[in-house]
């Protein structure tokens, strides 16, 4: 039998839908864990209008541009949340010792944890980023065209593999740490918080940080305000814009090169 | 009612807890980072408003570093092994201890949101209190409180604040007897709790028309009453009125949360195996 390129992919989607399955036996209880996260998630935006609301505009943006902001990352968040549950949850393979098991399996460590679950209760914070984002398009009387929606597709997908890293450098500091660090929420859940708002509002420690280092800024900052077609404060050119969500892949390739390098230093607990 | 086995079992947990002082000072860093973002975005508001708002960016500052420095003492977090017990029927040795399963139960609750504050808000307020001054970022501190009638307000008004954090997570605990899957309230609880409290934003920057709305409501109690009383944004003469109503919403959750433990307790089946 010869090894397809296809066959990872194909264990892959099998992964996924087993657990598709396995989630939609619980019905009400992935209704309302949705429910409950569409709700958690427009009331957190209740807050964003709230300050819009007394103070009319945050520096010269509005709401329906900073709207933009946030649907956005949240869109990122929500698909890379429901495809990372196996390395959210890694702390308990390694103090359980059932990484031993993973390991023993021939096939890739990366594919078989993110093959762990495709969390569909996340499709709450997907809808909600979707909902403020073709609200903040209408508003904003946006005109898309190929270009506006190819930059937005490739944003989304590069701040994807940029939360997704996030987690998976989560889980490779377990290698060491055993327990999970608190630490790596600054940077995906305190990632979410800043990029709601547009980058420029902030600290330039604080900018530097999030675009040289967790280049988060290149999937979300730059490239809308290329959509917005409005002079970056910032003055990067339009066609930085263009290529910046490319960070994120990059950042998750670093990241997958670490977590190889984690590999080969575990040693199992034991139990 | 003796209160020996409660003082015990509260200095026992909080002894337990002591033990994750790793993960307490990750949490305080974390903590801090969310303090420097949330000033950095209102401080954006701040500068591009006209119009007068209605707190002082000075107080905003302190407001968000006591929200983060006393964040585990609001309820938005239930005691997990307690929701596991109540999944696997270890729950019931727990009735049949000869003891208040209320009063037990809210040991529990208060050894954890006591030993986690002990343990995070040091470094907190040192760094945002002491160091930021001395490295010249003053107007980003910790400020001092107003007068030392502010202080003492303040330590009442928290720990009303502390024991109604308390009566809600009972609620919350309660409500777990009848939905196993652990859903419904405790899901909800912690929005509710962050944007209610003045924790997402202080609750003087909402609009006008919801300002009486959440001052009647009991959540106000946790953080807003308490941190405005200690930069005096609320004056210490008209302190005593919020302060009350947050005891008597406690009061009348403690009672509630009673109530409903009976007839839960009364109600329960046990998971067998």
């Amino acid at each position: 039998m010869t090894a397809s390129v296809f066959e990872p992919v194909r264990l892959y989607g099998r992964y996924l839908g087993i657990s598709i399955r396995g989630q939609m036996q619980y019905r009400a209880s992935f209704l309302f864990q949705s429910l409950g996260q569409f709700l958690m998630t427009a009331i957190e935006f209740f807050g964003v209008w709230a300050l819009f609301d007394r103070f009319g505009r945050m520096d010269d943006w509005t709401l329906p541009e900073v709207a933009l902001f946030y649907g956005v990352v949240n869109v990122c968040m929500a698909i890379a949340d429901a495809l990372s549950t196996g390395f959210d949850k890694f702390e308990s393979y390694v103090k359980n010792g059932d990484f031993d098991r993973v390991l023993l399996r021939p096939r890739s460590t990366v594919l078989q944890l993110a093959g762990v679950e495709l969390a569909l209760r996340r499709i709450g914070r997907l809808l909600q980023g979707l909902v403020i984002l073709v609200w903040a398009s209408a508003v904003l009387d946006m005109s898309w065209g190929p270009a506006e929606v190819a930059l937005l597709l490739f944003a989304i997908a590069g701040g994807v593999c940029l939360f997704f890293a996030l987690f998976v450098l989560q889980a490779t500091l377990c290698f060491w740490t055993t327990e999970g660090l608190e630490l790596m929420n600054t940077m995906s859940y305190g990632g979410v918080e800043s990029a709601q708002y547009p980058l420029v509002i902030y600290g330039a420690w604080f900018r530097r940080f999030f675009t040289f280092i967790v280049p988060l800024a290149c999937v979300c900052y730059f490239p809308i305000i290329g959509i917005l077609g409005r002079p970056d404060p910032l003055g990067t050119p339009y066609w930085f814009q263009c290529v910046a969500p490319a960070a994120g892949g990059l950042f998750l390739l670093v990241v997958l090169q670490a977590w190889r390098f984690g590999v080969t230093r575990y040693t199992s607990t034991g139990s | 009612m003796r209160t020996a086995p409660y003082r015990a079992l509260l200095s026992a947990r909080y002894r337990m807890l002591l033990q994750y002082r790793a993960a307490a000072l990750a949490g305080a860093v974390t903590q801090f980072f969310w303090g420097f973002i949330r000033i950095m975005i209102l401080l954006a508001f701040y500068r591009s408003s006209s119009a007068e708002p209605p707190m002082a960016f000075a107080d905003i500052v302190t407001y968000v570093w006591l929200g983060q420095a006393l964040l585990a003492f609001l309820p938005w977090s239930h005691d997990l092994d307690l929701e596991q017990q109540i999944r696997d029927g270890d729950v019931a040795y727990e009735l049949l201890r000869p003891l208040d399963l209320y009063a037990f139960w809210s040991m529990r609750v208060l050894a954890t949101r006591v030993s986690s504050v002990s343990l995070r808000a040091g470094p907190i307020v040192l760094v945002a209190g002491i160091v930021l001054p001395l490295a010249g970022f003053d107007a980003w501190r910790l400020a001092p409180p107003a007068s030392l009638e502010a202080g003492l307000l303040f330590v009442v008004a928290m720990v009303v604040a502390v024991a109604l954090g308390c009566a809600i997570t009972m609620l919350v605990h309660v409500s777990l007897l009848w939905t196993i899957s652990g859903d419904g309230i405790a899901r909800l609880m912690p929005s509710l709790v962050t944007v209610f409290s003045g924790m997402v934003i202080p609750l003087p920057l909402f609009p006008d028309w919801a300002q009486p709305l959440l001052n009647v409501l009991p959540f106000r109690a946790l953080c807003d009453v308490p941190y405005r009383v200690y930069t005096a944004d609320i004056p210490a003469s008209d302190a005593l009125a919020p302060i009350a109503l947050g005891a008597a919403w406690t009061v009348a959750l403690i009672f509630c949360g009673r109530q409903l433990l009976l007839r839960g307790q009364r109600a329960l089946v046990v998971q067998g195996g």
